[in-house]
């Protein structure tokens, strides 16, 4: 591992601090869960993301709690919570900042962008700051490699980064301003992501836009040049002579690209 | 030159909502589909000639075909969407913007091959798309699409949303498989395969994201319009997804057999001032090609005989400024990361790797270094149970071939010649964009 990824695993972490927020409610909702799959251990994952929503991180008690429902031993559901990224043994702060630095989003910034971050935050990777707001971790490819650099906080995208607008960003989740993903919701806390991530929706689906630019570029250039797929009933198809993909000019005054964000313009042709 | 299908609706208002999705003709293909026999669906998936979108082209008509239906367990349907092959982002942007295209497919793919539940396994680390997910199957489940007795069918479906917790190796379908029943997501033994025991043993389909969303376009419009796109053996529009040194990057939706020289065409060239180095054709797992390969068309066959493979169209573009050696010690620290452990070849073998990249990157490598690292690539390829390993060595043994004189470069140079700035996109904005 580079050198600039390395974690501070020499600070040790407490294996139990005897506060666990697991309540019978807790308990309830993992049942429900168990109860949503034809094999109730298929819900490992869910329940584990539902523990570090309630406890900030995956706890002792979450995981005998885990084993106990689903009549594993502790051994084995830790087993399983060791292996995976986003299941975390230390408490994570209130926002998890990741930045991409798997090969294009490094080329493109992202490398730059961890270290300032670092700096900035006074912190290292996968290290949370003293006021227990930001932890900050690199990440590998998060699937948003036409918005590179990317980075994310609690699982939503933060597209085309910079330096500066990466520190802005931080300093705005520190300040407690609002803060928006440009390709989703207004920011919850990392433990609210997690009961979301666990399968309990907080209806906010309807946030945000349908994608950003870059995932409309191809669409759009379509749309100028009257390009379209082939009609079902005979073959190649000239393009209709409005111009439009297909009947359904209701739809025309409230094209979504005119909600998507154009604040970047840095990409613009 | 473009054909938009699976993106056709994504400028539309709300258009992730069921709404809009049927305003644009969303849920017409299920009607049809649940008219018609199941075995006729695989037939009509079958006969468009639609190959895998995740990377490896098989079939999926045949994957349907496979399952028994005279095994007396249920069937399970599992869509993979655990995109997270390193340059790949098209199953993302698609089920950010229009999760019924997928959720249709489901029920279709899935009462084509009778089962009664499917699972869709997406990554954990994109919240927003599980939460466009989570409404869209609820919202068809109160529609009638999904649930008991579908459209006065008798046909039963139970869809479960489900996050993954953030492991490569889970986009790997056995592993997801394990990852699907609350264990440690590592690869299984083939055979079986899913298609005879799969999930909890039973008979399983697993597709990409891709894929499905594909099947309601074939059956409402027929195999033959599908296989009118494409080229002789892979059929049918598919989403490019260009990334890196490009003007305008993005999903861009064409026939199969596009070429890499029209895309970057259409995306407004390669980065002013600059040219192109090197790309991925599908992800870091398909081995590099060069601005030679800019014509080849970008089908499984023309990628393939140019010594790499389409994998998932995802074409990361780098230009002179980048560092190659540097970008394969990135994605080599990647797989290693991301090595479940459960074979020797690639555990014990992508550590090594990583430590003789990271000693050529600073310089302090030698010509005997290259020959190790053929031999451990060597050592490591279909040495292994799943194809992470093979991903592993496709970058470095591809590199050395086109690169050689760059990694010599290195320690003559006594460190990497490259400056690093100079790659990024703040590079010549200035750092105030």
């Amino acid at each position: 591992m580079a050198e600039n990824h390395a974690t501070a695993t020499d600070v040790p972490v407490p294996y139990s601090t005897g506060d666990s927020k697991i309540t019978d409610t807790t308990i309830a909702e993992m049942r429900e869960l168990a109860a949503r799959y034809p094999v109730g251990r298929s819900a490992l994952l869910p329940m584990l993301h539902l523990v570090q929503s309630v406890e900030g991180r995956v706890t002792p008690e979450g995981i005998e709690t885990c084993a106990e429902i689903l009549g594993l031993t502790g051994a084995e559901v830790s087993a399983v919570a060791t292996f995976y990224t986003m299941y975390k043994r230390r408490p994570v702060g209130d926002y998890h900042v990741g930045v991409c630095t798997n090969t294009l989003c490094a080329v493109m910034g992202g490398d730059v962008i961890f270290d300032r971050l670092k700096q900035h935050l006074d912190v290292g990777n996968d290290e949370t700051t003293e006021d227990g707001k930001i932890t900050l971790e690199h990440l590998e490819c998060n699937a948003a490699c036409d918005y590179a650099p990317v980075m994310m906080v609690n699982w939503e995208f933060f597209d085309d980064m910079t330096p500066e607008s990466a520190t802005q960003l931080v300093d705005d989740l520190r300040d407690g301003n609002e803060v928006k993903s440009p390709r989703g919701a207004t920011i919850c806390t990392w433990k609210e992501a997690e009961r979301v991530l666990a399968g309990f929706p907080d209806g906010r689906a309807d946030e945000g836009p349908t994608g950003g630019k870059a995932t409309l570029a191809g669409l759009r250039l379509a749309r100028e040049r009257n390009w379209t797929a082939p009609s079902p009933n005979g073959g190649g198809s000239p393009a209709p002579l409005d111009g439009g993909p297909g009947p359904r000019p209701e739809d025309q005054p409230g094209r979504e690209s005119q909600a998507v964000h154009t604040d970047d313009s840095r990409k613009e042709d | 030159m473009l054909t938009p299908v699976l993106s056709d609706n994504w400028d539309q208002i709300r258009s992730w909502q069921l709404a809009s999705y049927q305003r644009s003709g969303g849920y017409d293909a299920l009607r049809t589909a649940l008219r018609m026999q199941p075995a006729d669906v695989v037939s009509a998936v079958k006969d468009s000639g639609l190959r895998g979108r995740g990377g490896a082209g098989f079939p999926t008509g045949m994957k349907w075909s496979f399952i028994p239906q005279d095994n007396p367990k249920p069937k399970y349907l599992v869509v993979n969407a655990d995109e997270s092959e390193p340059g790949t982002c098209k199953d993302i942007p698609l089920m950010l913007a229009s999760p019924h295209t997928l959720v249709e497919g489901v029920i279709i793919a899935s009462y084509a091959i009778r089962a009664s539940v499917a699972f869709i396994y997406v990554r954990g680390e994109v919240l927003h798309v599980v939460r466009r997910l989570q409404q869209a199957v609820a919202e068809a489940k109160e529609a009638g699409f999904i649930g008991t007795d579908i459209l006065g069918t008798g046909y039963d479906l139970d869809v479960i949303v489900h996050a993954g917790a953030g492991a490569y190796i889970c986009g790997e379908e056995t592993a997801l498989l394990d990852s699907l029943e609350g264990r440690r997501g590592q690869p299984r033994l083939r055979p079986p395969f899913p298609a005879v025991a799969g999930l909890y043993g039973s008979p399983t389909v697993i597709n990409n994201v891709e894929s499905i969303a594909s099947v309601p376009a074939i059956i409402k419009n027929g195999a033959d319009w599908f296989s009118s796109m494409g080229t002789e053996k892979s059929k049918g529009m598919t989403l490019y997804s260009l990334s890196g040194h490009v003007t305008r990057p993005g999903q861009y939706e064409a026939p199969m057999g596009i070429t890499l020289r029209q895309l970057i065409d259409l995306a407004g060239g390669v980065r002013e001032g600059h040219e192109l180095k090197f790309w991925t054709p599908g992800g870091s797992s398909t081995p590099l090609l060069t601005a030679e390969h800019l014509d080849i068309p970008l089908d499984y066959e023309g990628v393939g005989a140019a010594g790499s493979m389409l994998g998932t169209k995802a074409l990361q573009i780098f230009d002179e400024t980048t560092c190659v050696v540097r970008s394969v010690l990135r994605w080599t620290e990647f797989y290693k990361h991301e090595s479940c452990g459960k074979c020797t070849p690639c555990r014990e073998g992508t550590w090594w790797l990583v430590q003789i990249l990271e000693r050529l990157e600073h310089g302090k490598g030698s010509k005997d270094d290259l020959e190790t690292l053929l031999d451990l690539c060597e050592n490591i390829t279909g040495r292994a149970f799943c194809a992470l390993a093979d991903g592993a060595t496709a970058p470095i043994t591809s590199s050395i071939q086109h690169f050689k004189d760059e990694y010599l470069a290195h320690f003559e140079n006594g460190g990497c010649p490259f400056d690093p700035m100079a790659s990024t996109v703040f590079a010549t904005a200035g750092a105030s964009a």
